[in-house]
């Protein structure tokens, strides 16, 4: 009942506040063409003398004016569909392509342009008069019935103000057009008259009007319910993305992330060669120089040859740690023993933090969701232990509804901004490669959560083979 | 003292028999599999098995998993894993027994045979050998919880040492002080850390493990 209620009422607000602003924005997107057809028919005399060039720039600035007002509309319908009707609707829009602009009138001129050339904007404009015309109707009606419904009973019932004698009149009302604000009079032999029911004054058929107004306010209550999604419905097949923009959407995503993913695989291999190159290869190539001095020295000078395998004995040891620092940064060790969840743990057990770790997977993920979700926990602990002077940090891993879902929060200072630092637009990068998104909450003075998601499906665990 | 080897690589296999049996250790035998570990230790019965971490058929953690159940089937058995990396998790599952007779060491440490046959030996002998890389990478902390953080900076640098598998003498050496200050310091962190006076072996043990849990 009350939901119902809230949902009629809400389709009535749908209604009133769109049609009229909706009207507006393509009246005012509308005026602008006909200024500048008015202008072109009168051919170099410009109307109003030297006035015309000042109605002209009207005319011009009068379009994108129009344009975002209508996109404001749009997006308001998009966010009230999203709340209010349960049905979500992605921003079709094509995104700003960048690059250098001039000056401010080539640039409003190039914006003016992509406006007009992006179909979303035609859709918007086709949504507008289509909500204005049949769509608020539709989302309107419930409420309609509900106040028609409780109108009837007040006016017709057997307090009703309903004037005893008062002939009745040769046509009936539409049935869709009376509200409350409407005579009694007019409105109760309306109603009457479309229901066929005889009306005797102070008769029965009076006592009918509540049981009547009941079912029509019911009615009204329980279509409000089922409007407002499918007003949804209706809304994201005008304002959502096509299916067109959206795949043209999702290539310009992945062509992105892959070319992304392409120069951090680069980037790693450049770093890996560079170690390998100035740290064990060099070691190496020194220690088969000491053997072969100490080989030379063996017979001559036991002692120097003594001392100088013992050199060739610390730079093995040496290129070992530097080895497996190296495998380390490449993968993890742990993340190849145990998985995830005990690599991300030990990781943890690492920082010089009190860490709380919770979470246990089912399975594992795919072995590169792996791999970078580590990275990508392993920056943010390094964030955590580097900027955020904390004393405290919580870890949770989970897997659930087809989404891995790890959750970092710190008890440090806050304020961290993810377009600023360069480490969490890392982190967003390696996580995009697998449509992985990065949620950060971090007010001024802390906590800081960040938050971590990746679609992917856990493979049944590794049976033990002991 | 008999020896029971599990390493998949020929050369580690080969290099470790040929480096224990001259210093005076029995190989009993030499395997490269779990399975094969777990057969040996019921048939030949060793003092210390010394284990590679990363075994087939999986190479990932098959060799920590056959020493920790060829330990349930007979507890008390000493065994030395050995890896290329050591991590805290792995030093945790080994000591969560809270008995002796653990070690836990880098492969890297082979390269000192006469430090790595006596790490073997204490082993065998029921005590804990914790690679330092372990040790150095929980000093790294410089705030933790517990009852760790209850103790003196000499007394956590005792407690490392400990943990490593060193006995009082030897710490004594490494810290310059006397082996009655060493005594002292032990006794002193056993307290703090509400270890009962017992078996002194199997309180360094649990006193290890009070530091790896922090």
């Amino acid at each position: 009942m009350g939901g119902g209620l809230v949902a009629a009422a809400r389709g009535l607000a749908f209604c009133l506040a769109f049609s009229g602003l909706t009207l507006a924005g393509a009246a005012a997107l509308l005026a602008a063409p006909a200024l500048v057809l008015a202008v072109l028919t009168y051919g170099g005399a410009l109307p109003g003398g030297d006035h015309g060039v000042v109605w002209l720039g009207v005319a011009v600035t009068l379009v994108p004016c129009g344009v975002l007002g209508v996109r404001w509309v749009a997006g308001l319908t998009r966010r009230l569909a999203g709340k209010w009707s349960g049905v979500p609707i992605a921003v079709p829009y094509r995104p700003d392509p960048g690059g250098e602009q001039t000056s401010r009138w080539s640039r409003l001129r190039r914006w003016t342009g992509r406006l007009l050339a992006d179909p979303a904007t035609w859709r918007d404009l086709l949504w507008t008069a289509v909500n204005a015309c049949g769509g608020c109707v539709l989302v309107a009606a419930p409420a309609g019935l509900v106040l028609y419904g409780l109108g009837a009973m007040v006016a017709l019932g057997p307090t009703g103000s309903r004037a005893p004698d008062l002939p009745a009149p040769a046509a009936p009302a539409a049935p869709s057009a009376p509200g409350p604000a409407l005579p009694a009079e007019t409105h109760s032999e309306g109603l009457i008259h479309w229901l066929a029911i005889p009306l005797h004054p102070g008769s029965l058929t009076a006592w009918l009007a509540i049981p009547l107004g009941l079912a029509i306010t019911a009615l009204g209550l329980w279509a409000g319910r089922r409007m407002l999604p499918a007003y949804g419905v209706f809304a994201r097949s005008m304002l959502g993305p096509t299916r067109q923009a959206e795949l043209a959407l999702r290539v310009r995503h992945l062509a992105r992330t892959r070319s992304d993913a392409i120069d951090t695989g680069a980037a790693e291999m450049r770093r890996i060669e560079r170690d390998l190159h100035d740290g064990a290869q060099a070691r190496l190539v020194a220690m088969g120089m000491t053997l072969d001095a100490a080989s030379q020295l063996l017979h001559t000078s036991p002692a120097a040859a003594e001392a100088l395998l013992a050199e060739a004995k610390d730079s093995s040891v040496k290129a070992l740690a530097e080895l497996r620092d190296l495998v380390r940064g490449i993968h993890p060790p742990m993340l190849a023993d145990r998985g995830l969840s005990d690599a991300v743990h030990g990781l943890a057990l690492d920082l010089p933090l009190r860490v709380h770790f919770a979470g246990e997977l089912p399975g594992r993920p795919p072995a590169p969701v792996e791999s970078a979700a580590y990275f990508a926990v392993s920056e943010l602990l390094a964030n955590v232990s580097k900027h955020a002077g904390a004393d405290q940090v919580w870890i949770d891993i989970s897997h659930a509804g087809g989404v891995l879902r790890i959750g970092v929060t710190d008890d440090g200072r806050g304020g961290v901004d993810p377009a600023r630092g360069t480490g969490l637009r890392g982190v967003e990068r390696r996580l995009a490669a697998f449509d992985g998104v990065l949620a950060v909450s971090s007010p001024p003075g802390g906590p800081t959560m960040a938050t971590m998601e990746i679609p992917c499906a856990l493979s049944s665990p590794k049976t033990s083979s002991s | 003292m008999r020896v029971v080897i599990a390493e998949d690589l020929f050369l580690l296999r080969d290099g470790l028999t040929r480096m224990l049996e001259a210093h005076g250790l029995q190989v009993a035998a030499a395997v490269d599999n779990g399975p094969d570990l777990l057969a040996a230790v019921t048939a030949d019965k060793p003092d210390v098995v010394i284990v590679d971490v990363r075994l087939p058929p999986t190479f990932t953690d098959e060799g920590l998993r056959a020493a920790l159940e060829a330990r349930r089937r007979m507890p008390g058995l000493p065994v030395l894993v050995l890896s290329q990396y050591v991590e805290q998790l792995y030093a945790r599952e080994l000591l969560a027994g809270g008995t002796g007779g653990i070690g836990y060491l880098l492969k890297d440490r082979v390269v000192d045979s006469a430090q790595f046959v006596d790490a073997v030996r204490r082993v065998a002998g029921g005590g804990t050998a914790m690679d330092p890389e372990v040790i150095a990478r929980l000093l790294a902390h410089n705030s933790g919880d517990g009852a760790v953080t209850a103790l003196t900076p000499r007394e956590r640098e005792v407690l490392a040492l400990m943990a490593e598998g060193r006995s009082n003498a030897a710490i004594a050496v490494q810290m310059v002080i006397t082996e009655r200050a060493v005594a002292k310091h032990t006794a002193s962190i056993f307290l703090r850390l509400g270890l009962q006076p017992s078996d002194d072996d199997n309180r360094r043990v649990l006193a290890v493990l009070a530091y790896l849990n922090r």
